[in-house]
This record gives structure tokens, C-alpha cells and sequence, in this order.
């Protein structure tokens, strides 16, 4: 039945032949085709390649870049390593420089230290020893002063060759001090 | 079958069975004229400029990181350019006949799809003047890229094949003859064509049974009737986007494919 209308319809339109192109057809197939061919080909293609060579170039670019940045760190990375090396061996002169001058200086006061105790210390010698001496001296004028007196006294007479008797004070001590180290 | 009959009668709803005729509507625009427009040729013309709007917009200002938009028109390109093109020209003669590579792909591809757009409901592509002129372009685009390539060896290498005794020629020559230079613009032309053909036929046939069933016949078993032919309707519906883009790729690739024979350096 289905069969039936299916040929009944075909029949009546006199349908025809799908294989054969009409005109309207393959003009209004030309058509289509050479407005996207043109499109594609003068417009949207070339826009595309356009785009896809500058990222390309971008991406190398960026790499490129990143390699180059990366080569700088490196660069400065071995200076700053070596402007440390610099300073740290700077440092350690310095150091070491300053130490000896330190030892060189404490020795030198110590040495002017030691000086001046020794001349401070000879000075009191030489004091000690002047006014012994002088002690000595007058100890000695005095003794012999007191001694002729007390003498003149006894004997009842002045003496009065001062030389001489100063003569036999010296002498006299002499004699003294001679017991005394004998002693 | 008595009972189904009358009852198509009494309620005025036929069985709308399709038919050829479905391909050659009659005229709307220019009738008489070599550029008249049939319904069929003016989807042709909007997809047309559906095709040009849209990539004219996608590729207007193309950034270096593409948006939404402009992503999915560069994985359309791509797919052409790369998949096919590249893959199978290398990249240079690949840029060379990417144009027309990426013509037939997306010309074929919008003109398949409208037989499942609604309102439009048929192929463009579903009359043969697109497959007739686009398997035309491919031939044409193949033996000049094969006669500009080897100008002297091209058809002889094509009808001659090498390390053939000299004998079998006889046999060789008609089969190689035939199936170069006639059978592959006409299987390009026939494939598209009856895919497209068959894929409204089926839809229409799905569709129309069910509107049959449903207001026609009536009852449990109309609907039930109208259910599977609606499940199947839309099953292949959902198959008809896939032979659209399919279609579209395999007249591309072949393309691609006598191309490549075609600038190969031996056959």
C-alpha cells in the first residue's frame, strides 16, 4: 500500500532525475563556493597564518629572553660570588693588619712603660744615693765640728790650725770607717 | 489494515511518504532565469553568510591568546590545517592547498548540517550541484597539482604504473584510467550526495510515520507506534550531525589524499 502511494505520487509530478544537475543548481553551487573560497584565501587564512607565526615568534622570543636573563643571573651571580671572595679576603687583611699593629703597640708601651719605671726608678737611686752623700757629708763636718769642740773642751785649748785639725778629722774618720767595715 | 484505512479517511490525515520531489522545490526567487532560487538555494546562500560572519568574526582581531570565539574557529582551522592538510601534504604543499582544503571542509560541513536545523530541515548539499562542483574543484586542484609537479611523468605515471611487466599494461591501464580519472569525482560527488539524499528520506519518512500515528491513527497502539518512530527520528537525527561532519572531513581528506598521490614522487 505504502509501495503504492509512494509510485502514485512519483507518477503525477513526473520528479525529476536527482543525478542530473539543473542550471539554477550549479550556478547557485559556484556561487557559494567561490565566496568562501575567496574569504578563506584572501581574508580568514592569511589573518590565521598571521597570528600563528607571531606566536610562534612570541614563544621563541619569550624563550629566547628567559635564556638570556637566565645567562645574566648567572653572570651576576659569579660576580657577586667574587666581589664576596674580594671582600672577605679585604676583611681578613684588615683584620690581621690590625692585630699586628694592636701587638706592635702594646709592645711599644710596654717598652715605654718599662723605661719609665727604670728612669723613674733610677732617679730615685740617684736621690737616695745623693742624700746619702750629702747626709754623709754633713753628718761628717757636723761630727768633727762636735768632736774638735768637745775635744778643745777637754783639752782646754782651741785648736786653732783649722786645716790640721780638719786633717785628723778626716782621719780620724777614716779610721772609723774602716773599723766599721773591717767589722 | 481495513480499520487503519478508514480511520486515515475519516479523520483527513494521510501518510506524507517523501520522495524525490522533496529535493526540487519549486522556485521562489529569479524562476526561469539560470539563478533561480529555490528554497534549497537560498539555505545555501544564508549558510553562506552564516560561514562568512562568522569566521569574519573570529579572525577579525585575532589575539595571540585567543578568547572563546576565536579559540573555536582556530580549532576549526586547525583541524583542516593540521589534521588534514599537514598531515598529509607536509607543511609546505599543505599551505599551499590549504584555501581550497578548508573551502570544501567548511562549505560542505554548514551546507550538511541544515538538514537537521530546524526550519531548515535539508541538507544543502542534498542536491547535486555542491557535491557535483566541489568533487569537480578536487579533481581539477589534484591533476594541476600532479601535471604542475612532474609536467611530463604525471600521467604516465598514473596510467603506467612502474615495476608493471609490459604485458599487463593492457590490464593495468584501463582499471588505472578508470579508477583515477573517472570513478574518484564521481564517487566524491555520489557519496555526498546519498548521504545526504538518504539522511532527509529518513528523517522525513521517521518524522511524518509518527504525525501519521499520533493524529492520524490514534488509540494505544498509534501512540505507542508514534513513540518508536519519535525515538528513532531523534536517535537519527543525532546520527545526521554526525554524518554531516563526517561526510564533510572524508571529502576533505580525500582530497588531501589524490593530492598527496598526486605530488608523490613515485605512484
Amino acid at each position: 500500500m505504502l509501495h503504492a502511494f509512494v509510485w502514485a505520487s512519483e507518477s503525477a509530478e513526473s520528479v525529476p532525475n536527482p543525478l542530473i544537475p539543473a542550471i539554477y543548481d550549479i550556478v547557485w553551487s559556484i556561487i557559494p563556493f567561490a565566496i568562501v573560497l575567496v574569504m578563506f584565501w584572501k581574508v580568514i587564512l592569511p589573518n590565521m597564518n598571521k597570528t600563528l607565526d607571531a606566536r610562534a615568534e612570541k614563544i621563541e622570543g619569550g624563550i629566547a629572553l628567559a635564556e638570556s636573563a637566565q645567562k645574566e643571573a648567572a653572570i651576576a651571580l659569579e660576580k657577586y660570588n667574587a666581589l664576596l671572595q674580594e671582600a672577605r679576603a679585604e676583611a681578613s687583611d684588615i683584620k690581621d693588619k690590625a692585630r699586628a699593629e694592636g701587638a706592635l703597640i702594646l709592645a711599644e708601651l710596654k717598652d715605654q712603660a718599662s723605661d719609665a719605671a727604670e728612669a723613674i726608678t733610677a732617679k730615685a737611686h740617684q736621690q737616695i744615693e745623693a742624700e746619702r752623700l750629702a747626709a754623709i757629708q754633713s753628718l761628717r763636718s757636723e761630727v768633727g765640728q762636735l768632736a774638735l769642740e768637745l775635744a778643745g773642751r777637754v783639752i782646754g785649748e782651741q785648736v786653732k790650725d783649722a786645716t790640721a785639725s780638719s786633717a785628723v778629722i778626716d782621719r780620724y774618720l777614716a779610721d772609723v770607717e774602716k773599723n766599721e767595715k773591717s767589722k | 489494515m481495513n480499520g487503519l484505512n478508514s480511520l486515515v479517511l475519516s479523520e483527513g490525515i494521510t501518510f506524507h511518504a517523501p520522495s524525490i520531489s522533496e529535493f526540487f522545490p519549486a522556485a521562489i526567487l529569479f524562476a526561469g532565469t539560470p539563478f533561480e532560487m529555490n528554497r534549497i538555494m537560498i539555505i545555501r546562500m544564508v549558510m553562506v553568510i552564516l560561514l562568512v560572519v562568522l569566521f569574519w568574526l573570529g579572525t577579525r582581531k585575532m589575539s595571540l591568546v585567543p578568547g572563546r570565539f576565536q579559540g573555536v574557529i582556530e580549532m576549526g582551522l586547525d583541524l583542516v590545517r593540521v589534521n588534514i592538510a599537514e598531515d598529509l601534504l607536509g607543511t609546505k604543499d599543505g599551505r599551499r592547498f590549504l584555501p581550497i582544503l578548508t573551502t570544501i571542509f567548511f562549505l560542505v560541513l554548514f551546507l550538511n548540517i541544515t538538514g537537521i536545523v530546524p526550519g531548515f530541515n535539508i541538507a544543502g548539499s542534498s542536491v547535486i550541484g555542491i557535491p557535483l562542483v566541489l568533487a569537480v574543484v578536487s579533481y581539477i586542484t589534484f591533476i594541476y597539482a600532479g601535471l604542475k609537479k612532474h609536467p611530463g611523468a604525471f600521467l604516465k605515471n598514473s596510467l603506467f604504473p612502474s615495476g608493471v611487466p609490459k604485458a599487463f599494461y593492457l590490464v593495468v591501464t584501463p582499471i588505472e584510467l578508470l579508477s583515477t580519472f573517472v570513478l574518484r569525482p564521481v564517487t566524491l560527488t555520489l557519496r555526498l550526495l546519498m548521504n545526504m539524499i538518504v539522511g532527509h528520506l529518513l528523517l522525513v519518512l521517521l518524522f511524518s510515520a509518527t504525525h501519521f500515528f499520533v493524529l492520524g491513527v490514534g488509540q494505544w497502539y498509534g501512540y505507542v507506534g508514534g513513540a518508536g518512530t519519535l525515538a528513532f527520528g531523534i536517535a537519527f537525527s543525532l546520527f545526521e550531525i554526525l554524518v554531516a561532519v563526517l561526510q564533510a572531513y572524508v571529502f576533505t581528506l580525500l582530497t588531501a589524499v589524490y593530492l598527496q598521490l598526486a605530488l608523490a614522487e613515485e605512484h
